[in-house]
């Protein structure tokens, strides 16, 4: 179970702030963050992923406080634990397709970059149709392309637990068809859990739960 | 480190452009100074052996510098001279030998030095082609006269006039060259070597024109008597010194009395060189002794001055520039703010983050280094016909 109890967070130097008072996350189910822009979608799954860390409250995966491990304790258990798609995908200009996919692994010793992982990447890539573009730079690939190179990313740890932030976002009606269809596989597949900020209503009907933060905020 | 080293790489090699510009400024600002110091080390080194390599310099009393310059560089500044007669009276001391040295004109920009074959010897000189002067009008040329002027043996070079408007004053002429030196990367590589009555002839002190006993032009014999011949211009004076014409050549007055530039003085031993200077002390003769090495010696902490001066700029430059540098690695960090996020993001550490940008100054400074390093080594390449060219 993914728990968040009485959360307050403020970023430095921002009037924004986010409250949440009680919100829980089956593990190994699928749950749609929805809501207006502005109201804190990524900075909760931020907060989940240990990137960013409340003011007050806590935040606990299977039982274990988030919030109060250390500072590499908490990049461990992130780099172990989850797979996180970012919105602006946060690609490296300057590494290749593959190099980028593979960059978890060559910043952190906890993970160990071995030919398996190497395999792996390029099963992913095959996976995700992207295969040809391993040795191009993310400047010269497409939106949807580079999407799915952060999605590679994500899943080359075959994390319990994935965040991904819009990963739909800009994608024409197939692509989004597609991305979602893998990302529902790996969670069925791997029985892992998946929470998803996302604007796109028509993909609400596939997710075991819907948080709607304007309703949160409202109750 | 292996992985930081790695995509520090991939930084550096995806910005190549950026890199290269920083590699080559902080190559230059590295290897400026250095260059720079191996230069000065390397000339004092050359000005000192060929000073050392010089007992003593006898010449007229003035400026000791512009004496030891004139004799050793022939970079012919103006200075009184001395007559054949001091090197007649020095040579009958027996404390050693003296080698007259008249360097007052040019060819071409190339000093005319009058000397004799003693000179060679003294220099360790060695032929490259042909043979020595034996003649008046011949001339003995070093390696870079011969490489700039792409002359050899059997060309000929004339001497430059001083003064296109002094029609009475100093003539041309056509020297033969009979001899080419081996390189000595000294000022002797520089230099036209001529006997001493060749420059005489330079100077006008001597000359040759036909011959006024075998004429009766009146247009060219203007006045006879027993002892005397008085000629007009008309009459034509030889510009080149030939076998043909060898013999109408002679000179007017008392030879003792000719010019020379210095004189270059071997003695015998330390105890010859030690009286003879003593002599001069007390006045016995007209002319002054140096020892050439404590001028330049002189001359070279005068010049180690300046080389402070540089050394205290270069380092101001070195400080600016590491601040620069600072400033360049603090907005590159403030530009790749999004990155360093995403590395965070990701998984990176702080450590790991300022571990990966070390390794991209390293690899920059590595390669600057490497880069001055070949620059340095090109400098020492080049060094010797750099002071031999420029500096000497």
């Amino acid at each position: 179970m993914i728990k968040l109890t009485n959360i307050n967070f403020q970023y430095p130097n921002s009037d924004f702030r986010l409250t949440v008072d009680n919100l829980n996350f089956q593990l190994g189910s699928t749950s749609a963050i929805i809501g207006p822009s502005g109201f804190g979608k990524t900075t909760l799954l931020n907060l989940i992923s240990g990137i960013c860390i409340p003011q007050s409250g806590s935040v606990e995966v299977n039982d274990k406080s988030v919030s109060n491990m250390t500072d590499t304790e908490r990049r461990n258990f992130r780099l172990l634990n989850i797979g996180f798609i970012f919105q602006d995908f946060k690609l490296l200009d300057y590494l290749k397709v593959i190099d980028n996919i593979l960059l978890p692994f060559r910043i952190n010793k906890a993970l160990k970059l071995n030919s398996k992982c190497k395999v792996r990447a390029a099963e992913l890539a095959a996976m995700l149709s992207i295969e040809d573009k391993l040795t191009k730079f993310p400047g010269e690939l497409s939106h949807g392309e580079r999407q799915r190179v952060a999605i590679c990313r994500a899943l080359l740890n075959d994390p319990p637990i994935l965040l991904a932030d819009e990963p739909t976002g800009n994608l024409d009606p197939e692509n989004k068809r597609k991305i979602m269809h893998i990302l529902f596989e790996y969670v069925q597949n791997k029985e892992s859990t998946l929470i998803t900020v996302t604007h796109d209503h028509e993909l609400l009907k596939g997710f075991d739960q819907v948080v709607d933060f304007k309703r949160l905020y409202k109750n | 480190m292996r992985q930081s080293i790695y995509l520090a790489y991939k930084y550096i090699s995806f910005h190549k452009t950026r890199s290269i510009v920083l590699i080559f400024s902080l190559s230059i600002i590295i290897y400026l100074p250095n260059g720079l110091k191996k230069l000065i080390i390397k000339s004092e080194a050359q000005m000192i052996k060929r000073a050392e390599a010089t007992p003593l310099i006898i010449g007229a009393k003035g400026s000791s510098t512009d004496l030891v310059i004139n004799t050793l560089y022939f970079q012919q500044e103006k200075t009184a001279s001395i007559t054949m007669e001091a090197l007649a009276k020095l040579n009958t001391t027996g404390f050693g030998y003296a080698i007259p040295v008249l360097s007052m004109f040019s060819a071409r920009n190339f000093p005319i030095v009058g000397t004799d074959l003693d000179y060679f010897n003294f220099r360790k000189l060695e032929l490259l082609s042909g043979r020595w002067m034996s003649f008046v009008g011949e001339c003995v040329i070093g390696s870079l006269v011969a490489e700039k002027l792409d002359i050899g043996v059997g060309d000929s070079l004339v001497s430059s006039p001083e003064n296109f408007f002094d029609l009475a004053g100093v003539y041309p002429l056509k020297m033969n060259v009979v001899g080419v030196l081996e390189p000595a990367y000294s000022p002797d590589d520089q230099a036209v070597f001529v006997d001493i009555k060749t420059n005489w002839v330079i100077m006008g002190l001597g000359h040759g024109h036909e011959d006024l006993a075998q004429t009766n032009d009146p247009t060219i014999v203007l006045e006879r008597e027993s002892t005397e011949v008085k000629a007009g211009a008309k009459l034509y004076m030889y510009n080149t010194i030939s076998r043909e014409n060898m013999d109408n050549f002679h000179f007017h007055g008392d030879v003792s009395s000719y010019p020379l530039s210095s004189l270059i003085f071997v003695p015998n031993d330390h105890k010859s060189e030690t009286i003879l200077r003593g002599r001069y002390a007390s006045g016995e003769f007209e002319e002054q002794v140096i020892v050439p090495a404590d001028v330049v010696n002189n001359l070279l902490q005068r010049i180690f001055r300046i080389k402070q001066v540089f050394d205290t700029v270069f380092i101001l430059v070195g400080v600016s520039t590491l601040l620069i540098l600072g400033l360049i690695v603090a907005l590159s960090v403030r530009l790749r703010k999004n990155e360093i996020y995403t590395m965070f993001a990701i998984g990176s550490s702080r450590g790991k983050v300022v571990e990966i940008i070390a390794c991209e100054l390293l690899i920059l400074t590595g390669n600057s280094l490497f880069l001055a390093g070949i620059l340095y080594s090109i400098t020492g390449f080049f060094v010797e016909d750099f002071i031999q060219n420029i500096i000497l």
